[in-house]
C-alpha cells in the first residue's frame, strides 16, 4: 500500500478507541519535542540517558551486536557492531530500501485504533534491524527508548527482519527519568521471522507514575522459525495496554511469550494473541503477575487452525493486597481436530504451606515471603544468552518486596 | 541434660482435641521413636513442637533448652535448634535446592552435603518440584544436614523409600544425632515417627513411645515395644509392655 493509502486509513481511525485498556486523550499530549543531537557512539550519550538505560538492563557496551537509542522523537544512536546485523533509524531505512514498503504496516494495521493511527500520521521514527541471511549473533542488539520530556507523546515504529537461518537477540529498555511528570509512549513494532530464523526479544519497561503506554506489535514466523518474547515490567505506570499478535505461518514455527509484571498501581492490561496456522506449530504463553496494588488484566489467546498444533497458556497471579485486582483471561479457540491446547490459571496469595516450610528452616516470615515471590517471578526465560539472563535476574532481585 | 520437656500438653484444631495431657522428656543426646496407629496425633505432636500455627495450645507448655517455646514462632524455634523433615513438603517454584541450602546455612558445604545423599544432580532443581517420594526424603535430609538442628524430628523417613535409600537415610539420621560418638559426648537429639520400624534396622533409637488417642500411653525399649506391637497390635502392646 502506498504511503497516502496508509495516511488515509489512519485519518479515518483517528478517533477509534482501542478494544482493551482505558482510553487515552491524545489531545492532552504534545507531539513536538526539541530535537536531540546525534552522537557517534553510545558511549557519548549523556550520563542521565546511560544511567536510565542501565536501569532497564541495557548496558550500552561492547558486548552488543549493535545499539539503537531514541531520545524523545530523535534517533541519537543507530549503529551495528556486527557484520551480520544491520541497524538504522527507520526513516533512513525507508528512504534507502524500497522493499521496506512490503513490510510497512503489514502486521499491524494503521487503522487498528487511534494509537496506530496517530503513529501512522506522524513522521516515522524508530529502529530498523535486519539480521542477514544465515548470520548468527550471540550478543544482543541493545536498544533504549528514552522519553525525557514531560507531556510528550513519544511515537515509535520499529521493523525487525530476521532473514532465513539467522539468529538475533534484541533487548529493548523503555524508560522515563524521574523528572518526567507525565507522558505517552506509543510503540508500533512489526517483526518478520523468516525461514529457520531464531529470534529473542526482551523488553524491559520502566515508566513513571503518570506515563501511559500503548505498544502495538505484530509478528509473523515462517517455517522452522522461532521467537522467544520476554516482557518485564517491575515499576509503576499509569496505564499500559498491549496485546501483541503472532502468526505461526510456516510448518514447525514456534512462539513463546513470557511476561513478568510487578504492579503497585495503575491500570495494566497485557497479553498475547497467537494464531497457529501451520502444521507442527507450537506456542506457549506464560505470565506471572504480582499485584501489590492497581488493576492488572492478564490475557492470553491461542487460536488453533490446523491439526497437530500445540498451545499452552499459563497465567499465574499473586495478589498481595486488598487494593489490587488481577483478572486472568486465558482463551483457547480450536478450529479443527487433533489439536493439543491447554491452559492453567491461578490467582491467589502466597501459599501458607510454603511459608511455613521455609520458616521451619529458620527463615523469617519476611525472608520466606521474599524468597517465594522471587521464585514466582523467576520464569524460565528461554532463547537468551546467559549474560542477558543475568541482567534480567539482577533486575528482579533488585525489587524490594518487604512490604509483601 | 534435658533438651525438650513437654508438660501436660493439650492441643486442639478448631473444636477438636488432638493432643491430650501429653508428657514427654528428651535428654540431650537421646533419640526417641514414636509408634502408634494412624490418626493418634504423632504428626500433630511434631507439628506442635515445630510451631506450625494451625494448632491451639489449650493447656500445658513446651520447654526447649530451658526456654518456654509454647508460643514462639516457627522460625524462632528453628533458629533455636529445632529441625523437622516434612512428610509431604510443598514444592517451592523458582527456588533452587542449592540456593535454599545456602539460605539455611551460609557456611554449609553444599557439595559435600549433596554428595552424602547422592543428590548432586538435584542442586539446580526447584525444591521438591517434580520429586519422587524417595527424592523428597533425600531433599529433606539434605536440608537438615545444612540446618544441623539440636533436635531433629522425622516423620516417617522410611515410607515409600527403597532398601538402598533407607540405609542412606538411616546413616544420615545417625550422623545428625551423633550416634558415631560416645553416648556421653552426644548433644544432638531426635524424634522419629515410624509405622513399621524399618528405619530402626539402620539407625539407633534409645527409647520409644506408643501414642493412642492423642496421648503417650506407653514408653520403653524400642526393640521390645516394636516386638509387642508386631505380636499383639498397639492395644496389646500397651497392656503387655507397660504393665510389665
Amino acid at each position: 500500500m502506498c504511503m497516502s493509502g496508509i495516511e488515509e486509513k489512519a485519518r479515518r481511525a483517528r478517533d477509534k478507541k482501542a478494544l482493551y485498556g482505558t482510553d487515552v486523550d491524545l489531545e492532552s499530549y504534545q507531539s513536538e519535542a526539541k530535537p536531540q543531537s546525534k552522537v557517534d557512539d553510545a558511549e557519548d550519550l549523556p550520563n542521565t540517558v546511560k544511567k536510565a538505560a542501565l536501569d532497564v538492563g541495557v548496558t550500552l557496551d561492547d558486548e552488543s551486536s549493535g545499539a539503537y537509542v531514541q531520545m524523545d522523537q530523535t534517533p541519537v544512536v543507530a549503529k551495528s557492531l556486527h557484520e551480520g546485523v544491520e541497524i538504522m533509524d527507520i526513516a533512513s531505512a525507508l528512504k534507502k530500501y524500497d522493499f521496506l514498503q512490503d513490510y510497512w504496516w503489514k502486521l499491524v494495521a494503521a487503522d487498528a485504533d487511534k494509537y496506530t493511527a496517530d503513529v501512522a500520521e506522524a513522521p516515522p521514527t524508530g529502529f530498523f534491524i535486519r539480521a542477514r541471511k544465515g548470520m548468527k549473533t550471540v550478543f544482543p542488539v541493545k536498544s533504549c527508548l528514552y522519553l525525557g520530556s514531560t507531556n510528550l507523546n513519544q511515537r515509535v515504529h520499529n521493523i525487525v527482519i530476521a532473514e532465513e537461518g539467522s539468529e538475533l537477540h534484541v533487548i529493548t529498555g523503555c524508560t522515563t527519568p524521574s523528572h518526567v511528570q507525565r507522558g505517552l509512549h506509543i510503540g508500533v513494532s512489526e517483526y518478520y521471522i523468516q525461514k529457520n530464523a531464531k529470534v529473542s526479544f526482551t523488553m524491559v519497561h520502566s515508566w513513571g507514575k503518570e506515563v501511559e503506554v500503548r505498544p502495538r506489535t505484530g509478528v509473523t514466523i515462517a517455517e522452522g522459525g522461532s521467537m522467544y518474547n520476554n516482557y518485564i515490567m517491575l515499576r509503576p505506570v499509569k496505564t499500559l495496554q498491549t496485546f501483541p499478535t503472532a502468526t505461526l505461518a510456516g510448518r514447525g514455527a514456534v512462539a513463546s511469550f513470557n511476561t513478568v509484571i510487578y504492579s503497585t498501581m495503575g491500570n495494566i492490561d497485557v497479553g498475547s494473541d497467537v494464531f497457529l496456522n501451520a502444521p507442527e506449530t507450537s506456542a506457549e504463553s506464560i505470565s506471572r503477575v504480582i499485584c501489590m496494588g492497581g488493576d492488572v488484566i492478564a490475557r492470553g489467546r491461542m487460536t488453533g487452525n490446523v491439526p497437530g498444533a500445540r498451545a499452552h497458556l499459563e497465567c499465574a497471579g499473586l495478589l498481595l493486597s486488598n487494593e489490587g485486582r488481577i483478572y486472568s483471561i486465558p482463551e483457547l479457540d480450536g478450529h479443527c481436530r487433533d489439536l493439543d491446547m491447554s491452559h492453567e490459571a491461578a490467582v491467589g496469595r502466597i501459599s501458607e504451606e510454603e511459608l511455613e516450610y521455609l520458616m521451619a528452616r529458620g527463615l523469617s516470615s519476611e525472608q520466606a515471603t521474599s524468597v517465594i515471590v522471587r521464585g514466582f517471578l523467576d520464569v524460565e526465560i528461554k532463547g537468551l544468552p546467559d549474560d542477558l539472563k543475568k541482567e534480567i535476574k539482577d533486575i528482579t532481585s533488585r525489587e524490594d518486596l518487604k512490604g509483601a | 541434660m534435658r533438651l525438650l520437656e513437654i508438660e501436660d500438653l493439650s492441643v486442639s484444631i478448631g473444636s477438636k482435641q488432638v493432643l491430650k495431657d501429653l508428657n514427654l522428656r528428651i535428654n540431650s543426646g537421646e533419640t526417641h521413636a514414636l509408634f502408634g496407629p494412624n490418626g493418634t496425633g504423632k504428626t500433630t505432636l511434631l507439628n506442635v513442637i515445630a510451631g506450625i500455627p494451625r494448632y491451639t495450645v489449650d493447656k500445658g507448655r513446651i520447654m526447649f533448652k530451658g526456654k518456654d517455646i509454647t508460643h514462639m514462632s516457627m522460625d524462632e524455634r528453628a533458629r533455636l535448634g529445632i529441625g523437622m523433615a516434612f512428610q509431604r513438603p510443598p514444592a517451592v517454584r523458582g527456588l533452587r535446592l542449592k540456593d535454599l541450602i545456602k539460605i539455611i546455612n551460609p557456611q554449609a558445604d553444599i557439595s559435600t552435603i549433596l554428595k552424602s545423599m547422592d543428590f548432586e544432580a538435584f542442586a539446580e532443581r526447584d525444591v521438591n518440584r517434580g520429586f519422587s517420594g524417595g527424592e523428597i526424603k533425600r531433599s529433606e535430609m539434605v536440608q537438615l544436614l545444612a540446618q544441623q538442628p539440636d533436635l531433629v524430628m522425622l516423620d516417617e523417613p522410611d515410607s515409600g523409600v527403597d532398601l538402598e535409600n533407607i540405609k542412606l537415610i538411616g546413616d544420615v539420621i545417625n550422623q545428625l544425632t551423633q550416634k558415631d560418638q560416645r553416648p556421653s559426648q552426644r548433644t544432638k537429639s531426635g524424634i522419629i515417627i515410624t509405622h513399621f520400624g524399618h528405619i530402626l534396622n539402620y539407625m539407633k533409637a534409645d527409647r520409644a513411645h506408643v501414642m493412642l488417642g492423642g496421648a503417650i500411653v506407653c514408653s520403653g525399649n524400642p526393640g521390645e515395644i516394636l516386638e509387642q506391637i508386631k505380636r499383639s497390635g498397639y492395644e496389646g502392646c500397651v497392656g503387655c509392655v507397660c504393665q510389665a
